[in-house]
């Protein structure tokens, strides 16, 4: 299955998408990101019982955060999926993609 | 625990409108357990204003800094090396600790960023309510453990009201009427002989009507 997807995504491995805390992905956005995408596990399939669905509650939240600090909610995203789903995933970093390069580069971006 | 919430974004930033050197202080007590302001969410704020800032075209500097009480001068006084190296303090511990800060660094504002509401416990995970307001002269002997004074809206001594219905206070449906509570405990502990003695009115001046309250140990004062 030799799939591509989007070159400029930068993948960050986590032992589970329960360990990805908030100020972990507003560090993204301080760092320059003009997206951030979590994929965990399918639901109901966390090796750790809820880490996935505890991640999906941490991205709400710093959906509020993002609103509040003008970055946007839209630039945060959660998705589940299994490791079986390497289709999916090139579909979803390709439409993560299209969809952050619309609302343009992170306003809270430094510049030179 | 004394449980706070983080004040509205807008309102912080309105206050830090003018600096572009913060000091950002939390506190390791209290508000860390009831997730406010501990080191945690220090460093969310910051992250937040930065990313505000840096969007507006006004970046800035912000330190981050979790003493382990603010309440004591022994740990507002480990402040000194840094709090001069910034325009402006603001403290996300309750408003002890905002105005304890204050008063060791007269020449520094020490800003709000929570509102501190009351002392509670953690119901659960993610949740506080409130159990006490530190009337100064405690009855929860008489109430089997159930204070009419914090959990009663009226904070009546001999309920309950006429706004009591099934269980529920009328000020708000899902608050259990406290004198409800105190009848069902007189039952569970087969006291309610208790319920038939009236309680005479309150002495509040040892609450916070008295004003406010000092506490003096003179064997441990140095």
């Amino acid at each position: 299955m030799r799939l591509s997807y989007p070159t400029n995504i930068k993948i960050v491995k986590v032992p589970c998408t329960g360990r990805v805390d908030i100020i972990h992905i507003l560090k993204a956005f301080e760092g320059g990101a003009d997206g951030v995408c979590l994929v965990g596990c399918l639901e109901g399939d966390c090796h750790y019982l809820r880490g996935n669905l505890r991640a999906r509650k941490r991205v709400e939240h710093v959906k509020l955060l993002l609103e509040e600090s003008g970055i946007g909610k839209e630039r945060v995203a959660m998705h589940n999926l299994s490791s079986a789903q390497g289709q999916r995933f090139a579909e979803i970093a390709r439409e993560m993609t299209e969809k952050i390069r619309a609302l343009g580069p992170n306003p809270a971006r430094k510049t030179g | 625990m004394i449980v706070a919430n983080r004040k509205p974004f807008e309102e912080i930033i309105e206050m830090l409108k003018p600096y572009s050197k913060i000091l950002l202080l939390g506190c390791n007590e209290c508000v860390t357990v009831c997730a406010t302001g501990g080191a945690k969410e220090v460093s969310v704020l910051a992250s937040e204003i930065r990313l505000f800032r840096q969007k507006e075209g006004q970046p800035v500097e912000i330190k981050e800094l979790t003493l382990e009480r603010n309440c004591d001068t022994e740990y507002v006084e480990s402040l000194k090396p840094a709090i001069n190296d910034y325009e402006v303090a603001i403290s996300m511990a309750c408003g002890c600790g905002i105005q304890f800060v204050g008063e060791h660094y007269r020449d520094k504002l020490v800003l709000p960023a929570v509102d501190t509401t009351f002392y509670g416990v953690a119901e659960e995970q993610g949740v506080w309510t409130e159990r006490c307001q530190g009337c100064g002269a405690c009855v929860l002997d008489k109430t089997l453990g159930i204070c009419p004074v914090t959990r009663c809206a009226k904070s009546i001594f001999n309920g309950p009201c006429g706004g009591s219905q099934g269980g529920k206070c009328e000020v708000n449906k899902e608050t259990p009427c406290a004198w409800q509570l105190i009848v069902d405990r007189y039952k569970e502990m087969n006291m309610l002989e208790k319920y038939l003695e009236i309680q005479p009115m309150k002495n509040w001046s040892t609450s916070r009507d008295g004003g406010p309250r000092k506490r003096v140990r003179e064997d441990l004062k140095l």
